[in-house]
């Protein structure tokens, strides 16, 4: 079969074969619509390209670590972000690279094309992958074409097409991908057009920018919009645009430039030229069969169709099919950069005064009825500021990604993560702390007395006789960052010893705590190594990109904090609440949920649903030998496991033990100075576990599933942060002896 | 509870698509020595039956040494095996089953193997049970889970 396909010989192949985009366009180009000249490089060359490079294995290893409709979105993201580098990192073989170069050289040459997904199934009437696979503008020079077929295969992994497909309960193994290589068509204007309007199934919409589409299509540049009667043709309404910028072809890619002053008086189309535009929707929906959504850009030969797909939301149904929020996680830096204004200004500062004020409300001396009713009112605040988190916090924290995709892209390191290095915070909450618990420990090994006094459990005025400077800094610490005793910043209910703070002092100054890696001067190094793949315009947005990426990273650690300062106002209500009904022998307390607690107190004949998990005991014993995860920390290290479930595992934790926790927290971190790795039960690079991990150096899993059950405090763990394993030797393990 | 039921349910699944077991002997030098077997379970997986002829290496080894492994899996010859395929390693002691033991035991076996009927009705013919004392179960390329019956 050819590699590269002429549209005339795409007219009459499978969608299989050469993907949703390619066939539409062959199909228009045969009814004589102006479209770009267009190839097509078939399934056939991305089947080729995985079987001989051995990518295919390895995208389902990557994929079938766990039960897929199990992994977390993180965990998707970091797939997503491993895959794609492992297509920039493979070439294509030799035999089929020089198939693609000589045809595609012989077509286009030195002239700049747009590479673009095609992939089957896309633009389906049922489903729409539009905006899910990525298309790059402005290519040049085939060797260079060539790289960017190669990320468009690679976006058929990319996260948010991943969980679409999960969504739609496609079969991801089966997933492959066409890409059409176009001329580009330098459009001074540009647009789309419904022949049906997806919201009213009597009109019709025409949109149109300056410049070219990607503006439009991405969000970035707002467009003039006309809704038309789709009987008559006839405009009802138009809504001008502010016609402030336009989207352009740059030496390479797109920019974004100010529009000139004369033309954002007018509108980019004439009365005459959008009825030209609808009819030219109108006569592609009769060509298809059904509504269209059409993309098109004026050229200078007149009006081209750039593609053209089914009209996917039929109007009146209002149907959300997720994809929204999935397109959501791709933010474009000048999103970002607004989200973050949104958060540093309004946010962050909003949900320290709701923690504040709820603070400051006192619940005891309420009725239970009251105190049912505040236990409601501060679960429904707190779930507001969960639905931020959701819309706003982990969005932004796409920043990061976006970075490591640029950083990826720029520098090919070997190591897919080691961008995280460029970010690493010093100014992060919890590593200050650990620093100054660092500095205490130290002043508690210099001195024998000191420690003698703290071991015996001193009275803290003993020991402020023994060394002033230390009972002072001890003081100021816990007024900054609290006694170590509590799970959650700012909670009343701390069930840890009260001399949490003084055991691990002790334990730190037995066993010299481990350092954040000093790398500042690597830092720097690799900071200027990275921005020097750069030059002029792009140099300065690669460094701001960078610095957005910075507040990204140390955000994931403070909007945690933040949170969780409003969870604890919630957990004060309840657990006076649950004082009150076990006080009262109203209940088996321990299993009850917050939202229980209230019921109990307003209701008093409330009786919580069983859970029932109860299983026969059974003749024989299951145990996790080896568990996988994700990769988040590159190490290896063995140690006996600490399995946190309550604050007091924290305060018990010895150095060299493995930390096992479901969630860490940041401020359960103090410990991971002490700690030869981190095993976490949820997963991803940029969960708090896996970044502090980072910082100091240890082997790191994420996403291993229930962590916290299947691991026992006591078990001999060999963590492998390179490949995502747990090893697991139980203690008593049945001996292997030979009894005959 | 959860993870157990599903071993046991990924256990019984596998022994009843797959016919057969690799077995592993000891030779009386101590040397490794493998065999293809053809096995059933029983519903408790408990145990695991087999059948050999008296003349056979493996059947010397057995007697001599009743410790054995035996692995089970489910590939398709394929690529995508490393990450798709299933397999159980086995360890145990084998025993003989005396004839007036056999009853329920072989005729669960011939139920999975009706074909080695004639085979098995053969006074040449061994019936062994493996009192299964731990599987070893691996999926996803690199996930292990252990069961270990307790006795």
């Amino acid at each position: 079969m050819m590699l590269v396909l002429p549209l005339s010989q795409v007219k009459g192949m499978d969608q299989v074969e050469v993907g949703g985009k390619c066939r539409a366009l062959a199909q228009m180009w045969g009814r004589g619509i102006p479209v770009p000249e267009t190839v097509c490089i078939p399934t056939e060359a991305y089947a080729r390209y995985v079987r001989a490079t051995g990518l295919r294995e390895r995208i389902q290893l990557e994929l079938s670590r766990k039960d897929f409709a199990d992994m977390r979105w993180e965990e998707l993201w970091d797939a997503a972000l491993r895959i794609r580098n492992m297509f920039l990192k493979t070439d294509m073989p030799d035999d089929l690279r020089r198939e693609l170069f000589e045809e595609l050289t012989k077509r286009f040459g030195e002239s700049p094309v747009v590479v673009r997904s095609s992939a089957p199934g896309e633009d389906s009437a049922e489903v729409s992958f539009a905006g899910l696979h990525e298309s790059f503008v402005n290519v040049t020079g085939i060797p260079a074409v060539l790289e960017h077929v190669r990320l468009v295969w690679s976006s058929l992994w990319s996260d948010a097409a991943l969980l679409y497909r999960r969504d739609l309960g496609l079969e991801v193994t089966k997933s492959t991908m066409a890409v059409a290589v176009q001329e580009l068509v330098r459009g001074a204007r540009s647009g789309v057009a419904f022949s049906r309007s997806p919201n009213d199934d009597a009109q019709a919409v025409v949109e149109s920018v300056y410049g070219l589409n990607q503006g439009l299509v991405d969000g970035t540049v707002e467009p003039d919009r006309w809704i038309l009667n789709r009987e008559s043709g006839r405009v009802l309404h138009h809504v001008a645009a502010a016609r402030e910028e336009r989207m352009v072809a740059g030496d390479t890619g797109v920019v974004l430039e100010p529009l000139p002053e004369p033309l954002s008086a007018r509108p980019p189309l004439s009365a005459e030229e959008v009825e030209q535009v609808f009819q030219h929707a109108r006569k592609l929906e009769t060509a298809f069969g059904r509504p269209q959504d059409v993309e098109w850009t004026w050229g200078k030969e007149g009006l081209v169709v750039l593609q053209s797909r089914p009209v996917t939301t039929p109007a009146g149904s209002g149907s959300d099919d997720g994809r929204r929020w999935y397109l959501s996680l791709r933010r474009s830096f000048d999103n970002l950069a607004s989200l973050r204004e949104r958060i540093e200004g309004e946010l962050i500062p909003g949900m320290i005064e709701e923690a504040d004020a709820l603070a400051a409300e006192a619940v005891e001396g309420l009725s239970d009825a009251r105190l049912s009713d505040e236990i409601e009112h501060r679960l429904e605040i707190y779930e507001q500021w969960v639905d931020v988190y959701w819309e706003t916090f982990i969005p932004f924290a796409h920043g990061i990604r976006l970075f490591g995709q640029v950083y990826n892209d720029a520098v090919r390191p070997d190591d897919p993560y080691a961008f995280l290095d460029l970010l690493a915070g010093t100014d992060m909450a919890s590593l200050a702390r650990n620093e100054t618990l660092g500095t205490l420990a130290s002043m508690v090994r210099g001195d024998a007395e000191l420690r003698e006094a703290l071991e015996e459990g001193a009275p803290p005025a003993e020991f402020e006789r023994i060394n002033e400077a230390f009972s002072e800094r001890v003081r100021s610490f816990v007024d900054e960052f609290g006694d170590l005793s509590c799970p959650m910043t700012g909670s009343g209910t701390c069930d840890g010893p009260p001399d949490s703070l003084v055991r691990v002092l002790l334990e730190m100054a037995e066993h010299e705590p481990r350092r954040t890696r000093t790398r500042q001067r690597d830092r720097e190094a690799m900071e200027a190594a990275y921005l020097d793949h750069f030059s002029g315009e792009e140099c300065t947005r690669a460094a701001e990109l960078l610095d957005l990426a910075r507040t990204s990273y140390r955000l994931r650690d403070d909007d945690n904090i933040y949170l969780g300062r409003i969870e604890a106002q919630v957990e004060v209500a309840v657990e006076v609440g649950l004082r009150r009904l076990s006080d009262r022998n109203r209940l088996a307390t321990e299993d009850l949920s917050r939202g229980d607690v209230a019921r109990a107190l307003s209701d008093p004949d409330f009786v919580p649903d069983e859970a029932g998990d109860e299983e026969p005991v059974g003749d024989m014993v299951v145990q996790a030998r080896q568990i996988v995860g994700q990769p988040a920390g590159p190490g290896l290290a063995q140690g006996r496991a600490r399995v946190i479930k309550s604050a007091s595992d924290l305060t018990t934790f010895e150095h060299g033990e493995v930390l096992i926790c479901d969630a860490v927290d940041p401020n359960m971190t103090f410990v991971v100075p002490l700690a030869s790795a981190v095993v976490e039960r949820r997963g991803g690079m940029l969960i708090h576990g896996a970044i502090i991990a980072r910082e100091y150096g240890l082997p790191c899993v994420t996403g291993v599933p229930d962590a916290t059950e299947r691991i026992q405090t006591g078990d001999l763990v060999t963590v492998d942060g390179y490949l995502g394993i747990i090893t697991i030797a139980k203690r008593g393990q049945p001996s292997d002896a030979k009894d005959r | 509870m959860k993870e157990k039921a599903s071993v046991e349910t990924a256990l019984r699944g596998l022994f009843a698509r797959q016919g057969l077991a690799a077995l592993a002997t000891t030779e009386a030098d101590g040397h490794p020595y493998a065999n293809l077997m053809a096995f059933a379970a029983t519903e408790d997986l408990m145990s695991l039956m087999m059948m050999t002829g008296r003349s056979t290496r493996k059947y010397d080894n057995l007697c001599s040494d009743p410790r054995v492994a035996l692995l089970i899996d489910d590939r398709s010859h394929d690529p995508s095996d490393i990450h798709q395929a299933m397999a159980v390693t086995v360890l145990g002691r084998a025993r003989e089953v005396p004839k007036e033991e056999r009853g329920e035991l072989l005729a669960l076996y011939l139920r999975k193997h009706p074909h080695l009927k004639e085979f098995a009705s053969s006074p040449s013919i061994a019936l062994f049970e493996v009192a299964v004392r731990s599987y070893y179960l691996v999926r996803r390329f690199q996930e292990v889970t252990e069961l270990h019956v307790q006795r």
